[in-house]
């Protein structure tokens, strides 16, 4: 039964609104959300989608947002200006998160009390369970098409042109001519009803641009398993977790494609699920000791498992890389939500004198390209690499650059000793430093039969290898690691700067998943009369830039979705700085940060500092 | 403790193998265990048995945990790589390692308390997954570097060297090797080289999962009366079912046996063993009666011995991941990456 459509003036836009889908887990909506929102991409509008779910497998809530932006903006932005009210556990928060003007879409196959209801929003009701119920007699039929029926609905309401889903189906279901049939008649009866009862369109509207150019929608954790394939991974070793099941899941599915040989069926590649995080960097320490190039990709809780190892891999100078997806903690936190929480615990890892060199990757784009780079600079530095993506990058579909690969690359496999060069005197010392960069020379076991073999040990040990526990071979050897960690700031992804638009003696500096929030709330800050340099930070070590860039500012805001501020507490134990110019501008509730919330605390940081000035002026 | 060189001397006398090499060439360092420790039987019997099969020592890739068991790779085979990792951890970077090059002999050493105790997870996923490996325990039923603890393996009402018995249950690893797949799983004593050094042998020339048990008594902390890891003990109840002799191309089969006394059994690779029985019609071929077996003599308090359970043609890791026949390490970017064409077109499905 429909109910009065209330007579609000709802929002007007086009191009620049969020719609939200409230369903509940397990119901099948998850791929007609998808398509809905690659819907919008093929028009040409920019668009960024997330996934918000619980940990469950069926039953509980979940939603999938879209903010589409003409714009360009991907950050998240609070607030819903189309809701998809599915789910009637939540329906309550759902129709608080409405923007006043906005808009409610909804089951009204059951009546909703007045109560439960607001009048200063549109309500769309449609009797999508009455429909499907009238057309389908199999259960799961009706539930799998009332998505695809609403998504109809939805599209005609929002103006979205019926022929770009049709497309989507047809390529979604690609030669099953029975499914794509099936699933355009419920599409059509979903646009059919709203056309016929319906205001359609209603004032929020996508309308075919070109802002989306060339870009790809792809997750961050598909584009670092390819990233690994592409940068010549052999061993992946691995225990599932959420949020990076999926890498390695790329991983797979891009060796299986790309990496089978098509007459024997020989596979260039092994991929093993361990027994626990212990065992899967084991196997890739013993792995990547033995000349191959491994990975394993983990979240926080594997990260604290593996702890013990990386001191290894550290201190016996073996190649690692690890993919560490993280998401809220401590302990089991929220394993479903994002947070940049693992940065000290990566970077010191291990007991002992302990670094590591990090990587921040910000979109898809950059898990590709710092997926295999990462390879190459464990390999060349002979040390674990550890890429932090988190929640929010891994396992939403981003908009981003095209991949792009130069087929002159070679990988860079690091100082390793040939069968030729031995047999020819060169001398070996696996852990002397011929170049004075600290990195020494390895030779894979099996090379050469009398000489070059060595004993690779956790224990403290001489240039050569040989244990011993005198102390001046200790700390010769540990300040060579520092040496090392110092060569290692010169050769991972510099940091990226944009400059404001006038001089400004405010800075800020973010990484990872909050660069789209970040430079949205420069533009929102800019507009305000505050100005920001950015620095994006790519890489742990820092390299001499990032230090310039602080000491070329007064204030420099450090941008984190975590509590503790881990980024800046790395910035003032490593370069030395005044805590005091490194206001902590934070984000931890488990969503990703919008440009609202940062620009937000920001200006209430420069208000102060405003003050400050005026006092100290006066 | 520093690293002792060896001096290499060579005795004009030395018979080199097959390939040039003498005794010496599979030697390590000098040992820094206590005298008479059993772990330097066994690395003894590791040089030999690998002098006698003429394998090229630079091959062999040795792994351990840590421990005094773990210590001794150091000890032999001086001309490969070694790798001390981590306690308990053994199995994994064995496992990565023989995922990265199948070409190599993987050896692991390891002890009751690195397998037992802090390791029992990883000893037995590496026994499920069939790696391709030779896995030796060198058991002696306590912590050595820490001053005599009791390990795992440990029997129930053993007695440490102050009179303290032990409360909790042994484990026994070759029943749970056995349990979990290994496809080659035997026991010894180092006081057995006899049969310790053949069954060395047939696991190194074993293509899959191979498991030894080996006995190895404590010097130090459990050689005393009221332990059942002592010389003595194990010597008074050792039951060996049978003798090994691992038949290469240049020895000759000339013993004659008393019918049904002697099993000959052809290993995939193509290595005779000759069994010679000792416990009546013991069959190495079934997982459940050497189960049964071991039950019911370790509840009469006897050690068993010998090869207790082969599958001459076992599946390995690799064989289940259909890894290519060029090992992984030796792929290069033709052979790896997909290239530009391949991104671009990925690209246009990403749109």
């Amino acid at each position: 039964m429909l109910q009065v459509v209330k007579p609000v003036d709802g929002l007007v836009s086009v191009n620049d609104f969020v719609v939200k889908f409230a369903n509940v887990n397990g119901s099948g909506s998850a791929s007609a959300n998808q398509m809905f929102g690659k819907a919008i991409l093929r028009m040409g509008v920019p668009a960024a989608t997330r996934n918000i779910f619980p940990s469950n497998i069926q039953g509980l809530p979940t939603w999938y947002e879209i903010r589409v932006s003409e714009a360009g903006y991907l950050g998240a932005r609070a607030g819903t200006d189309f809701m998809v009210a599915m789910n009637p556990q939540t329906w309550d928060q759902d129709i608080a998160s409405i923007l006043p003007g906005g808009y409610l879409f909804y089951d009204s196959s059951r009546v909703v009390p007045e109560s439960r209801l607001r009048n200063d929003i549109v309500i769309i009701g449609m009797p999508l369970t009455e429909l499907c119920n009238r057309v389908y007699t199999d259960p799961r039929q009706r539930q799998l098409f009332k998505n695809i029926i609403y998504v109809g609905a939805i599209a005609a309401l929002l103006d979205i042109e019926i022929e770009v889903l049709e497309t989507l189906i047809a390529e979604q279901f690609k030669a099953k001519e029975k499914l794509i049939s099936a699933n355009i008649q419920a599409l059509h009866m979903g646009r059919d009803y709203a056309q016929t009862n319906l205001q359609c369109p209603i004032g929020l509207r996508v309308r075919r641009s070109n802002a989306v150019g060339d870009r790809i929608a792809i997750e961050g954790n598909a584009a670092a398993g390819l990233g690994a394939v592409y940068g010549g991974a052999t061993v992946a070793a691995w225990y599932p977790i959420t949020p990076s099941t999926s890498l390695v899941e790329g991983f797979q599915k891009y060796c299986t494609r790309f990496r089978v040989d098509k007459q024997t069926g020989a596979h260039n590649f092994a991929i093993v699920q361990a027994e626990d995080e212990l065992s899967s960097i084991g196997m890739v320490i013993g792995a990547s000791w033995n000349g191959a190039r491994a990975f394993t990709a983990t979240s926080g809780p594997g990260i604290s498992l593996m702890q013990e190892f990386f001191g290894l891999a550290y201190f016996a100078e073996i190649p690692a890389v690890i993919f560490d997806v993280q998401r809220a903690g401590p302990s089991t936190g929220m394993p479903t939500r994002t947070q940049q929480c693992d940065v000290l615990a990566c970077a010191y890892a291990s007991h002992g004198d302990t670094k590591h060199v990090l990587l921040f990757p910000e979109d898809p784009y950059e898990c590709f390209t710092f997926g295999a780079q990462a390879f190459d600079l464990a390999e060349r530095l002979q040390t674990p690499v550890f890429v932090l993506l988190d929640l929010d990058i891994g396992m939403n579909e981003r908009l981003t650059r095209p991949l792009v690969w130069d087929d002159s690359k070679k990988m860079d496999r690091g100082k390793v000793m040939t069968a030729q060069e031995l047999e020819a005197g060169k001398e070996f010392g696996r852990y002397l430093d011929a170049d004075g960069d600290g990195i020494t020379y390895r030779t894979y076991p099996g090379t050469h039969p009398t000489r070059g073999s060595f004993f690779t040990r956790g224990t403290s040990k001489d240039r050569y290898a040989r244990y011993t526990e005198a102390g001046a071979a200790y700390e010769d050897n540990m300040q060579r690691l520092l040496r090392k960690f110092a060569t290692a700031a010169t050769l991972v992804p510099a940091p990226e700067v944009r400059p404001a638009s006038r001089p400004t003696k405010l800075g800020a500096i973010y990484y990872g998943s909050t660069t789209p929030a970040m430079l949205e709330a420069a533009d929102l800050l800019a507009a305000e009369g505050i100005e920001l340099d950015l620095m994006r930070v790519r890489a742990f070590p820092f390299s001499d830039v990032v230090n310039g860039f602080i000491e070329a500012h007064e204030k420099v805001f450090v941008v984190e979705q975590n509590r503790d501020a881990q980024l800046r507490t790395l910035l003032v134990n490593e370069l030395e700085i005044d805590p005091a110019r490194l206001p902590k501008i934070l984000h931890y509730d488990g969503s990703p940060v919008t440009a609202r919330q940062i620009a937000g605390k920001i200006k209430g940081h420069a208000a102060l500092t405003a003050r400050s000035f005026e006092r100290s002026a006066s | 403790m520093s690293f002792l060189p060896k001096p290499k001397l060579h005795h004009p006398g030395l018979l080199p193998n097959a390939l040039g090499y003498t005794r010496r060439d599979y030697e390590g360092a000098i040992s820094t265990l206590c005298a008479g420790c059993g772990h330097d039987s066994i690395s003894a019997a590791i040089v030999h048995a690998c002098f006698q099969m003429d394998l090229p020592p630079h091959r062999i890739a040795k792994l351990s945990g840590i421990g005094c068991s773990s210590k001794t790779p150091t000890y032999f085979l001086g001309s490969s790589h070694g790798f001390n990792s981590v306690h308990g951890r053994m199995p994994s970077v064995l496992t990565g390692a023989n995922l990265a090059n199948r070409d190599l002999i993987y050896l692991g050493v390891s002890g009751d308390g690195d397998s037992a105790s802090i390791g029992l997870g990883q000893f037995a996923h590496s026994m499920r997954r069939g790696v391709n490996m030779v896995y030796i325990v060198e058991n002696n039923g306590v912590y050595g570097l820490t001053k005599g603890q009791f390990s795992a393996t440990a029997d129930k009402g053993a007695k440490s060297k102050r009179g303290v018995a032990n409360n909790d249950e042994a484990i026994d690893l070759v029943s749970m090797a056995i349990q979990l797949g290994a496809s080659f799983v035997g026991r010894s004593f180092s006081g057995d080289k006899a049969q310790l050094i053949p069954l060395i042998q047939a696991a190194l020339a074993h293509p899959g999962a191979a498991f030894i048990d080996c006995i190895s008594p404590c010097v130090t902390f459990n050689n005393h009366q009221g332990s059942t890891k002592s010389f003595d003990y194990v010597r008074e109840h050792n039951e060996a079912v049978n003798m090994l002799d691992v038949i290469t191309g240049r020895d000759e089969i000339t013993v004659d046996y008393a019918p049904g006394a002697v099993e000959i059994v052809e290993q995939h690779d193509g290595s005779l063993l000759r069994l010679r029985k000792l416990a009546g019609d013991y069959d190495v071929g079934s997982r459940a009666e050497a189960l049964n077996f071991l039950q019911h003599h370790h509840a009469k308090g006897e050690i068993v011995t010998g090869l207790l359970y082969l599958d001459p043609e076992p599946e390995e890791m690799h064989g289940y991941l259909k890894t290519a026949a060029t090992p992984l390490n030796a792929l290069d970017e033709t052979d790896l990456c997909p290239g530009s064409a391949a991104l671009e077109a990925l690209n246009a499905t990403l749109r």
